[in-house]
């Protein structure tokens, strides 16, 4: 096809739509620009041959027939009409000659690739030892070290000292649990010692944190002397260092804990946790009378858990090589971004130099579980595609929440589901390349069978 | 863009502040191109008037993403590939979600192909008011059959709308599928030291993306980048090599640490690139489908958090799709907005005088999670959306954010007439139960005060027994 649009026509025709760009542009005479499709050369030289200024007009013209309905589309490639409105012409001269004359490299160049590493990046987190041996007045089979990181996680800036640990859940009372988790439980759920023991022989528990969450007021109510009783029965069962935690009552916990500081004096465990809106510095006097680590709770706020440190440090006088943080986990779905960022900011801040926060993380990853995608059948949503297999898809859950919050600095990860830690362990482990596998042909995805 | 200096942006403007973007000021708009809120071309004179032109350059490569802006297919369902410009989310933003593109190959029969690729593309779950779903797909070659190849393609085409990344190291299997798609944009994978230059010429004939495929070796890698760069192809994707596995998979993070390094932090604009992953190489690990799925789930979960820009992965159960579709949303969620919704009355269907109310807070995750598990079970309903300054109910409830004359004030501000409903109740949420007694009481006896369930997806067969009330 070919369109023929006669200038004084549209001339007329613009004054009545009084279309203002054109104006000042005196067109005179009958100019006829003709538009052939079939002519494949409107490029770059197209715009060279009429010059900008004629361009622009060309271009005016071009989209003002469009307007009026002449079948001009496809006429211009994007390239032209680019070209034709920007650059000077001795710029698409260079253009124009430069395009058709599209040419393969001879030979691929030779370049290195390098790359500096964070140098702002000066102060270590503070190593923190958990659970003492005989040697050191305890009971305990090993130890387990968190912290001394130089870099974040995994970087290749500074390997990192120790790789991030589990502790197990351990209740002291029988709990509401998503199916999945609850079909490993079942058979110890009475009994916290030989939960512990199943924690720790089956599924590969690095340590376990026994919950004494019958003590809520609102739960069973009982007493702290019921409490040291449990701890005491963990303590002989297993003999991974352990982690104390309180039913999260702000008013009992502190009694609670530090009793059963008491009773495990020596062992070195990991007490849970001290918290802004609690006595906190009963707990973390107990942590310092009885050779403890205390553990620091607060919620997603990067300044009260400086203001948090800073206190268990200053006033209950806790040692720098005897504090953990908890800076809370809002699992996948449930405002893990949050919780993401805040570790990952407390993590940096950490190793630029800010002291307040030159901590081992904790991250409670057994959270997880709250979230309805990790536990519910199906979607309550109608219009939701099929959710898929929830025994399946809930330690995938678990997995990702822990396994994230490892990639912004968590140390250790309370967690529930077997198969949740076995991956947790397996990709952290593989990223400090500590794990030997033949790597496969990482190319041979192409013509995989599956 | 590096530039975090408003100022900078400002001496790039007319600075007449003439109002035509909307902002009050040029500086206001400069600080809007920095928050990348604003874009360049909105300042209509800086892109119009001839005299800007040489400001109007100066300011496009100023506020140009650090690491380069691919993308591939074409309409509505174009990805942006890459974009990025910081290293960590919290220092702005992550702005484009890696694509997730899962395979297909030309081995496959004819009825199967069609049945994964509606799976593919029809997979779909809502979450905080978004559908969150996949958006491409890879052919492979496995027969390397150029003209099965082919077919396979215009059958995933007629099929699906989506992108494609067109997957063989034999060009002449590449140009099969381009001749049938090129059209589309698809981005092709890949070029190697192999074949690059046949690679290459097939990439500019037919205008599309490329993919570099180097594993493991980051100088020829760049190599190759600057060869291509200097062909004037430009819209490249790295692939530097997932390993899946053993010692080889720390050095695949690494790699991709310092690629990311090396563009937002060193503005080493040569190998500014986005980078592919490739968490379908689980599958090379075991034979076990779950074993795999696991795998390739953490995989994925690595480089959505580490650079990973676009990434080809297999597994389409839906309890592995679910978590990492959650992931990357909430990795890529823009931490500078807050996650509300406006307080206030919000009609759910057609509600009229025999409908529920129902509270919850402007959390928008909890909002959007309520307002879908009423809507989608075709429930017609209020719901009075309470300002807990965008905290959820249950924690709002512990932090007394959420009681009772909050929401009897909230009823009144919405000037909702509930006495004109037939049942004038009000359906607090199951994690709210402990108020009904005291909004009881603020409301006189006016109104009835329902506890709804604990979990909103259970509100339907609630109704069943709760509504009307007797
Ligand atoms: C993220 C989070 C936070 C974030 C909140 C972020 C936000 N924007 O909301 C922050 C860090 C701020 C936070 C703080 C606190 N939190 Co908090 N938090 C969580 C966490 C991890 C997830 C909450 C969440 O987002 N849930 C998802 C949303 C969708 O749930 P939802 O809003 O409740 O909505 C559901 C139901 O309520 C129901 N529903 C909602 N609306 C309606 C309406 C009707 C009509 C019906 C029928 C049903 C219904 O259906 C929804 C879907 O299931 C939970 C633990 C968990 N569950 O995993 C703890 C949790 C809620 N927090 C808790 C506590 C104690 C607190 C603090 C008080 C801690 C403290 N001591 O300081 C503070 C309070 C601070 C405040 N309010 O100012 C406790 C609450 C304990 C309790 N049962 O009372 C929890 C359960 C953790 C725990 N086990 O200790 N928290
Ligand atoms: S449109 Fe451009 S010149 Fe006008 S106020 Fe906005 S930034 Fe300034």
């Amino acid at each position: 096809m070919a369109g023929k649009i006669t200038l004084s026509d549209l001339n007329k025709t613009l004054s009545e739509m009084n279309v203002q760009s054109l104006e000042g542009v005196k067109i005179e005479g009958d100019i006829e620009i003709e538009l052939d499709a079939g002519a494949g050369g409107v490029g770059p030289l197209f715009a060279y041959y009429f010059g900008q200024e004629a361009a622009k007009i060309a271009m005016q013209l071009m989209n003002f027939a469009k307007a009026v309905g002449y079948p001009v589309e496809n006429l211009l490639q994007p390239v032209a009409v680019a070209s034709a409105i920007a650059p000077a012409p001795k710029d698409l001269a260079a253009a124009a000659a430069a395009v058709p004359a599209f040419k393969v490299a001879s030979a691929l160049a030779s370049a290195k690739f390098s790359v500096g590493i964070d140098k702002t990046w000066r102060t270590p987190i503070q190593e923190v030892t958990l659970g003492a041996t005989k040697a050191n007045g305890g009971s305990r089979g090993h130890v387990v070290k968190l912290g001394g990181e130089k870099a974040m996680p995994f970087f290749p800036d500074a390997a990192m000292p120790h790789a991030p640990k589990v502790t197990m859940d351990v209740f002291d009372m029988p709990i509401g649990m998503a199916k999945a988790v609850k079909m490993h439980y079942e058979d110890v759920i009475n009994s916290p010692g030989e939960w512990a023991k199943k924690a720790v022989k089956k599924f590969g528990a690095d340590m376990v944190t026994v919950h004494l969450i019958s003590t809520d007021p609102l739960l069973k109510d009982t007493s702290a002397q019921d409490a040291v009783k449990t701890v005491e029965e963990v303590l002989q069962a297993v003999d991974v260092p352990i982690c104390i935690g309180g039913s999260g009552n702000p008013n009992k916990d502190p009694i609670v804990l530090s009793k059963a500081a008491e009773v495990a004096a020596g062992e070195r465990c990991l007490i849970a946790s001290a918290n802004l809106n609690m006595d906190w510095e009963k707990i973390g006097k107990a942590c310092v009378d009885n050779g403890h680590v205390c553990l620091a709770w607060t919620q997603l706020e990067i300044n009260s858990q400086k203001e948090l440190n800073r206190k268990l440090m200053k006033v209950a006088g806790v040692p720098r090589d005897s504090i953990v943080m908890d800076p809370t986990t809002a699992a996948l779905a449930y405002g893990l971004d949050f919780a993401y960022s805040n570790m990952e900011r407390i993590r940096l801040g950490a190793l630029k130099g800010d002291e307040e926060l030159t901590f081992p993380m904790s991250s409670g990853t057994t959270n997880a579980w709250g979230v309805r995608e990790s536990w519910m059948v199906r979607s309550p949503n109608k219009d939701d595609s099929d959710w898929g297999d929830r025994m399946l898809r809930g330690p995938i859950w678990e997995i990702l929440t822990g396994y994230s919050l490892a990639m912004a600095g968590v140390d250790i990860f309370m967690m529930m589901h077997p198969l949740a830690v076995a991956y947790v362990h397996e990709i952290t482990q593989s990223l400090m390349g500590r794990i030997d596998a033949k790597t496969p042909d990482t190319a041979a995805w192409l013509k995989m069978g599956v | 863009m590096k530039e975090t200096s408003p100022l900078n942006l400002y001496k790039q403007l007319p600075q007449t502040n003439c109002k035509k973007c909307g902002e009050q000021t040029c500086m206001a708009y400069a600080a809007g191109l920095i928050a990348r809120t604003r874009k360049v071309e909105e300042c209509t004179p800086l892109v119009d008037e001839k005299k800007y032109a040489k400001k109007l350059e100066a300011l496009r490569s100023i506020v140009a993403p650090e690491l380069k802006m691919v993308y591939i297919g074409v309409g509505e369902k174009q990805v942006k590939v890459g974009g990025e410009d910081v290293m960590f989310r919290h220092q702005m933003t992550f702005f484009n979600k890696p694509p997730f593109a899962y395979d297909v190959s030309d081995n496959m029969d004819e009825a199967k192909l069609v049945e994964r690729v509606k799976k593919i593309s029809t997979w779909r779950k809502f979450y905080i008011g978004k559908w969150q779903g996949v958006e491409m797909i890879a052919v492979r070659s496995v027969t390397d059959d150029p003209a099965k190849f082919a077919a396979c393609v215009k059958k995933v085409m007629e099929t699906s709308d989506f992108p494609l990344i067109l997957c063989s190291f034999n060009p002449a299997v590449l140009k099969a599928g381009l001749e049938v798609a090129a059209k589309a944009k698809p981005l092709i994978y890949a070029a190697n030291k192999d074949n690059w230059k046949e690679v290459a010429q097939l990439a500019f004939d037919y205008k599309v993306p490329v993919t570099l495929s180097v594993p493991f070796d980051l100088d020829a890698l760049k190599s190759m980048a600057i060869t291509f760069a200097g062909m004037g192809l430009t819209d490249l994707i790295l692939d530097p090599g997932t390993a899946p596995n053993g010692k080889m998979l720390q050095q695949t993070l690494q790699n991709f640490i310092n690629l990311r390094r090396a563009a937002v932090e060193e503005a080493q604009r040569d190998i500014a690139y986005p980078v592919m992953v490739l968490p379908i190489n689980a599958w090379l690990t075991t034979e076990d489908p779950v074993r795999a799925a696991y795998w390739e789930s953490v995989l994925t979960a690595a480089f959505v958090i580490r650079g990973g820009a676009i990434m080809i992965k297999h597994s389409i159960e839906a309890y592995s799709m679910m978590p990492d579709m959650h992931l990357r949303f909430n990795i890529f969620t823009d931490p500078r907005t807050p996650v509300q919704v406006k307080p206030g009355i919000y009609k759910v269907g057609n509600p009229g005088a025999e409908s529920p109310v129902f509270v919850t807070t402007n959390f928008a995750l909890t909002y959007y999670t309520v307002e879908s598990d009423i809507a989608s079970n075709g429930i017609d309903a209020y719901i009075l959306s309470i300002n807990t300054d965008g905290i959820g109910v249950q924690a709002s409830v512990a932090g007394g954010q959420l009681n009772p004359t909050k929401i009897k004030d909230s009823m009144t501000e919405a000037g909702f007439d509930w006495k004109g409903q037939k049942y004038p109740a009000l359906v607090l949420p199951g994690m709210a139960a402990k108020f009904s007694g005291e909004l009881e009481d603020l409301f006189a006896g006016q109104a009835k005060i329902m506890v709804g369930p604990e979990d909103s997806g259970r509100i339907v067969g609630w109704m069943k027994d709760m509504w009307p009330p007797k």
